[in-house]
């Protein structure tokens, strides 16, 4: 099951560049929550500092509390169990190019140490059912290499790679903007799917996107987070007037 | 490119391949004016420098492309290592063969295989590493994002991902290496000496194909100069077909779409 993330006074930099300012807010459990705003707002930054990924670069640097759970992520845990229990998607699929189908999705577990033959190709199968990619690859599982798959197959294997770890939050970083448009809408559907079982944080660039999938949205503009509320309140009647000019598309 | 390969084919062939008999790979050389004689010796004793050299030269220069790439990146230690890798490289044969004379044959390690592997395999550590590193500089950013994303340990990301990612490309990097190395005769001529008896021992001298073809080149006698032929066609053979079978093996694990 999902669980709820807390934010607190969370500020990030990339070397002298302050690239989050005192972002506060709280992602509810097992919704969808879309961040949306212009490139180099920081929604990017601010989901990678959700599982840790942020600071592995090493100009990165990141004050503040994040608690996922009952977990406080910068205080009591170390970065590789943070990302087994917050799972997470790029931008550009990303499956590992020398493994099969099968070895991509088991990949988290295999690597850190979970061999039993048995169990890996129920949670394959599972993950894979559950990324809605199972009916298409289910023949070829050890013979094709995960690259050789569609951008869109690819993408759903990613989600099926992070789903298999079981984690409780999983992280879209724009999922569908390298995907065309029956690709994306597989991956709304999914999303739609998914967010009964994990908390889905989805950052977009496309506002119908975010409309579609999510019921919580947060606008994101020059490193601050401007407004958070339902995704229909944002949409219809923001309280702020930078949010109005942005989804009405004066600007970004 | 093609030209001068098959120059240097055609040639050898022409001169070579009517000296190759079955005695040419079964028997040791006979005494010098006698007409006969093989040179399984050499191809054999060949074949265990060359195992020796890849046993030293495979593993430090990986590992050396591995810290450079993965996890000395930036640092003065990784600079001062890349840096003596390429004076490395340049250091001539002859220079590295009475290196290894002076600093590893002794009395108690006389003229050795050992000491012929441990020549050859040096010179095989700067190809290795550099092209190592390269290969894994090649591995996109996003793959080893997402396996960070997973949770798996860097070191274990390194080993388990990038690496086998680039190992292609490290493969054929070490073939490289293997190739050039196996022709030297400079490193061995103060190092493995060479042996006209048949010897594996490895603490003994051992004979090497290309020691054995300059040999029997300046020799006066017609008949070694045709067996010198035979076996540089015989070693230029052997290398082609080592590098096909590691490149065929390597191959064969590969998955379908895989790049």
């Amino acid at each position: 099951m999902g669980v709820g993330i807390e934010v607190a006074s969370l500020n990030a930099w990339y070397g002298a560049n302050h690239t989050l300012q005192d972002i506060n807010l709280n992602i509810p459990a097992n919704h969808a929550t879309a961040l949306i705003g212009p490139s180099g707002c920081g929604k990017s930054t601010f989901v990678r500092c959700l599982n840790r990924m942020h600071e592995t670069n090493p100009i990165a640097r990141v004050t503040g509390t994040v608690r996922i759970g009952d977990l406080d992520i910068y205080a009591d845990a170390k970065p590789v169990e943070i990302r087994r229990r917050v799972g997470m998607v790029f931008q550009r699929p990303n499956p590992f190019p020398t493994m099969s189908i099968y070895d991509n999705v088991a990949a988290g577990l295999k690597l850190n140490g979970y061999n039993n033959r048995h169990v890996l190709d129920e949670i394959v199968e599972r993950s894979l059912k559950d990324s809605a990619l199972w009916d298409e690859v289910k023949d070829d599982l050890r013979k094709k290499s995960g690259a050789s798959l569609s951008g869109g197959q690819q993408q759903r294997l990613c989600i099926a790679r992070a789903l298999a770890v079981d984690p409780e939050v999983l992280l879209m970083d724009e999922p569908a903007s390298a995907l065309d448009p029956v690709s994306t809408s597989k991956i709304e559907d999914l999303i739609f799917q998914l967010k009964s079982q994990y908390t889905i944080v989805i950052v977009t660039h496309n506002m119908q996107q975010a409309a579609r999938v999510a019921e919580k949205t947060g606008f994101f503009l020059n490193g601050r987070m401007v407004e958070f509320d339902s995704t229909h309140k944002i949409f219809t009647n923001p309280s702020d007037k930078r949010t109005e000019d942005y989804i009405t598309g004066r600007f970004g | 490119m093609v030209a001068p390969l098959l120059a240097i084919f055609g040639y050898l062939i022409y001169k070579g391949a009517s000296s190759l008999n079955w005695a040419f790979f079964t028997q040791i050389p006979k005494p010098e004016g006698e007409v006969g004689g093989g040179m399984a010796n050499a191809i054999v004793g060949s074949g265990v420098l060359l195992g020796l050299a890849s046993l030293i030269g495979v593993p430090v220069g990986i590992g050396g492309g591995v810290f450079l790439a993965e996890f000395g990146r930036g640092t003065k230690l990784a600079n001062a290592v890349r840096f003596t890798a390429d004076v490395l490289n340049g250091v001539p044969s002859i220079v590295m063969g009475v290196a290894v004379y002076g600093l590893v044959v002794t009395p108690a390690m006389p003229f050795s295989a050992i000491s012929g592997g441990i020549a050859l395999g040096i010179m095989m550590i700067p190809t290795v590493t550099r092209t190592t590193e390269e290969m894994l500089l090649m591995v996109p950013h996003a793959v080893r994002e997402a396996a960070l994303a997973l949770g798996v340990p860097n070191w274990r990301s390194v080993l388990s991902i990038t690496i086998k990612t680039a190992s292609p490309g490290i493969i054929t990097g070490c073939m490289l290496a293997f190739a050039r190395v196996a022709g030297e005769t400079a490193p061995l001529i103060f190092t493995a000496f060479g042996n006209s008896n048949w010897s594996v021992a490895l603490n003994r001298p051992i004979s090497a194909l290309p020691l054995e073809i300059y040999r029997y080149a300046i020799s006066p006698y017609d008949d070694q100069h045709r067996q010198a032929w035979a076996a540089a066609l015989v070693l230029v053979v052997l290398i082609v077909a080592a590098v096909s079978l590691v490149r065929y093996v390597a191959s064969r694990g590969v998955l379908k779409g895989a790049s």
